[in-house]
């Protein structure tokens, strides 16, 4: 009788429900991000094929813009998917850039210095916020929002009394040569498009000092930096133990307390990640532009929480992906550059964007229940 | 996903519209504006209102672009997707030199024509490659209108700065201040953008300091608010109050006699010039020889008319 059993059912299980492969591969949170693309990527096919946007200098323009949006949002991501919010990402920006600015330019340390003592200082007030949230038990959303104020508060307020300007200049000056600024600042595979030019692939400058060189000469290293984030994030969260504990702390973070999750450490540090990964987007920004100014980074916070979205993790934690956020993070600037490829009346960006927004969340949530199975 | 395909078709219908629009045109040559305002910066009406123009006359086609938050390492991006779409001519303001010299300089050298508008100086389009600055120089603009005030009486300012972030913005403030022959001090205040932020700030200002004699407000966005605010603590045509730019609201009040003076930049040049300029260019090969300064004009109660008129529109 037990020998029958065994036979009749080697490996089922009657509470797992069966599914094709087909559409188990089908049905991920990544769903509604990869139908977006494509839908993304057609239409500017169809309207903006001929205005320049597919050729190099095109694609590097809207890859750079993805690769800025990406950086922050794997942040914001899992953030999210750990149950909190991080409203002060934009200001961070601001506020990492010009501590580069001020330690490396008005007191003149070497950048290699300047930019390790800026992450850390940056990743502390992301303990600092992570800190407040878990201990308070007050929403992420306000404490985050406070950071907002106090961070563009002293971006504005530190440069104005060290020297009297909003913006400083003179980083790429003080970065040069120095090794740590090349992975942030850097481009690399210089001699690869140099052949692609030469050999008449992509275009060459006609004129001035760089006649002859090819008008994209390499890959900025903040696009870089987004993938090697994007593969720490995605593969974190699916294939280690802390990416079940960030999913529990964000789903019941009760329930996973009472199984040993450590609930608290698993946010502080998501918090302390998310510091990071605007850091590394103010690095990059100033090592590519050789300023910091108080305005940069407005806004950028809920450019990110956009990206995630549409990248189908749900607003209340617990559920999303990191896949998700870039393919988020590439369509928000595939659009955003796209739309001015295909020459249209800029203001109605946000219009587009909205759109983008209501849909993908729409679909997002159809696909959500199929995956879950909620009603 | 029914969902996402209606709104994409609804997107798409909206987004056809203006592009059928434009492509129905006559035009042969292309040009971008770039600007560094935010979306809510009104004043640069006047500046689409005068590309549209100068690009109906002169039967060319002319876009504008702005970052929509005004940061200037965005607006950095649209010069670099501005110069991969080839145009024949870029027309742009020089924010922030530092973040917008590469772009500019690799647009140059890619073969596009480049005018700097409103924001840089002369020297700084020479260096980037322009063919010429078409604005007004805001340290010499803030410098005559501090001396114009401090012949008609003053001693004490507060310069409102709606906009802090901008370096050259604040450049006005310095220029009044020497122009009055003194120290800046903690006289220019960084008031934000939202009207009830800047009419309080103002007014509490001018209650902690009663010896302040004259205000200048750099714009539309400050200088509302504090009409509003000395219409409330009565200071309204006492206080000396002088302006930069026009709009509505500020030439109300230097009909009402609230503002003395406003200083008018003419954006409209600013932006009709370049386009006329950079055709004739690439039709003719014909280039003035020389930068054009568009302002300073002070506009006083005397012949506010034509101002009036066109206000917001073309002024």
């Amino acid at each position: 009788m037990t020998d029958a059993s065994k036979t009749d059912a080697p490996d089922t299980d009657e509470r797992v429900k069966e599914m094709s492969s087909f559409r188990r591969s089908l049905i991920r949170p990544e769903l509604g991000g990869m139908v977006g693309t494509i839908a993304v990527f057609v239409f500017f096919l169809l309207f903006a094929f001929d205005s320049g946007m597919f050729n190099s200098q095109g694609v590097m323009n809207w890859s750079i813009v993805s690769a800025q949006f990406m950086i922050i949002a794997v942040g914001a991501c899992l953030l999210m998917i750990a149950g909190e919010f991080d409203l002060s990402v934009g200001s961070m920006i601001g506020f990492a850039g010009m501590m580069i600015a001020v330690f490396g330019v008005v007191l003149g340390w070497p950048m290699w210095i300047t930019i390790i003592i800026t992450f850390a200082i940056c990743i502390a007030i992301g303990a600092v916020n992570g800190y407040i949230v878990v201990k308070t038990g007050l929403p992420s959303f306000i404490v985050t929002l406070a950071f907002l104020f106090i961070l563009r508060g002293f971006t504005i307020y530190i440069p104005q009394t060290l020297e009297n300007k909003t913006i400083i200049g003179g980083i790429r000056d003080a970065a040069e040569g120095d090794w740590l600024g090349a992975i942030f600042g850097g481009k690399i595979g210089g001699g690869l498009f140099e052949m692609l030019g030469n050999a008449g692939v992509i275009a060459t400058f006609e004129r001035g000092s760089r006649m002859g060189e090819p008008v994209v000469d390499g890959i900025p290293m903040m696009i870089i930096w987004a993938i090697a984030l994007i593969v720490f994030g995605h593969v974190l969260l699916t294939k280690t133990r802390f990416g079940n504990w960030i999913f529990a702390a964000g789903g019941d973070s009760e329930a996973a307390r009472n199984s040993g999750v450590p609930v608290n450490r698993v946010k502080i540090l998501m918090f302390m990640f998310t510091a990071f990964c605007a850091t590394v987007f103010a690095t990059c920004q100033v090592m590519e532009f050789g300023s910091a100014g108080a305005d940069r980074g407005l806004l950028k916070e809920f450019e990110a929480i956009i990206a995630v979205v549409i990248g189908g993790a749900l607003l209340t934690g617990g559920y999303g992906s990191v896949l998700g956020a870039a393919l988020g993070a590439l369509i928000f600037g595939v659009v955003q550059q796209g739309l001015f490829f295909a020459g249209v009346e800029s203001s109605l960006f946000r219009v587009f964007l909205g759109l983008i927004l209501l849909g993908a969340v729409i679909l997002n949530t159809y696909i959500r229940r199929m995956i879950t199975g909620e009603r | 996903m029914k969902n996402l395909i209606t709104s994409l078709v609804i997107g798409a219908a909206v987004l056809t519209a203006p592009v059928a629009a434009t492509a129905a045109g006559h035009s042969e040559l292309k040009y971008v504006l770039v600007s560094h305002a935010p979306d809510s910066d009104s004043w640069w009406n006047t500046i689409k209102n005068g590309i549209a123009l100068a690009g109906e006359q002169m039967g060319v086609e002319v876009e504008y672009r702005n970052p929509p938050t005004g940061d200037i390492a965005d607006m950095a991006r649209i010069i670099e997707q501005a110069a991969a779409s080839a145009p024949d001519g870029i027309i742009t303001t020089l924010a922030d030199f530092d973040v917008l010299a590469g772009p500019i300089r690799a647009a140059v050298d890619q073969g596009i024509d480049v005018i700097i508008m409103n924001t840089g100086t002369p020297e700084q389009a020479r260096e980037v490659g322009a063919l010429m600055y078409v604005g007004q120089p805001e340290y010499d603009a803030g410098l005559a209108a501090g001396i114009r005030a401090k012949g008609e009486g003053v001693t004490n300012f507060l310069c409102v700065n709606h906009a802090i972030q901008q370096p050259t913005v604040g450049e006005r403030c310095r220029g009044y201040a020497d122009g009055l022959g003194v120290e800046l001090g903690n006289s220019m205040m960084d008031s934000g953008t939202d009207p009830a932020e800047i009419k309080n700030k103002v007014l509490a200002y001018l209650s902690a300091n009663p010896d302040v004699d004259g205000i200048l407000t750099l714009g539309p966005v400050s200088a509302d608010p504090t009409i509003a605010a000395l219409q409330e603590n009565g200071m309204a045509g006492d206080i000396h109050f002088g302006t930069f730019d026009l709009g509505e609201e500020i030439v109300n009040g230097i009909k009402d006699g609230t503002i003395a003076w406003g200083i008018d930049q003419q954006p409209f040049l600013q932006a009709y010039m370049p386009v006329v300029i950079l055709t004739n260019w690439d039709r003719y090969g014909v280039l003035p020889g020389n930068n054009i300064n568009s302002g300073p004009g002070f506009v006083t109660a005397n012949g506010l008319t034509k101002v009036e008129e066109f206000a917001g529109e073309y002024r």
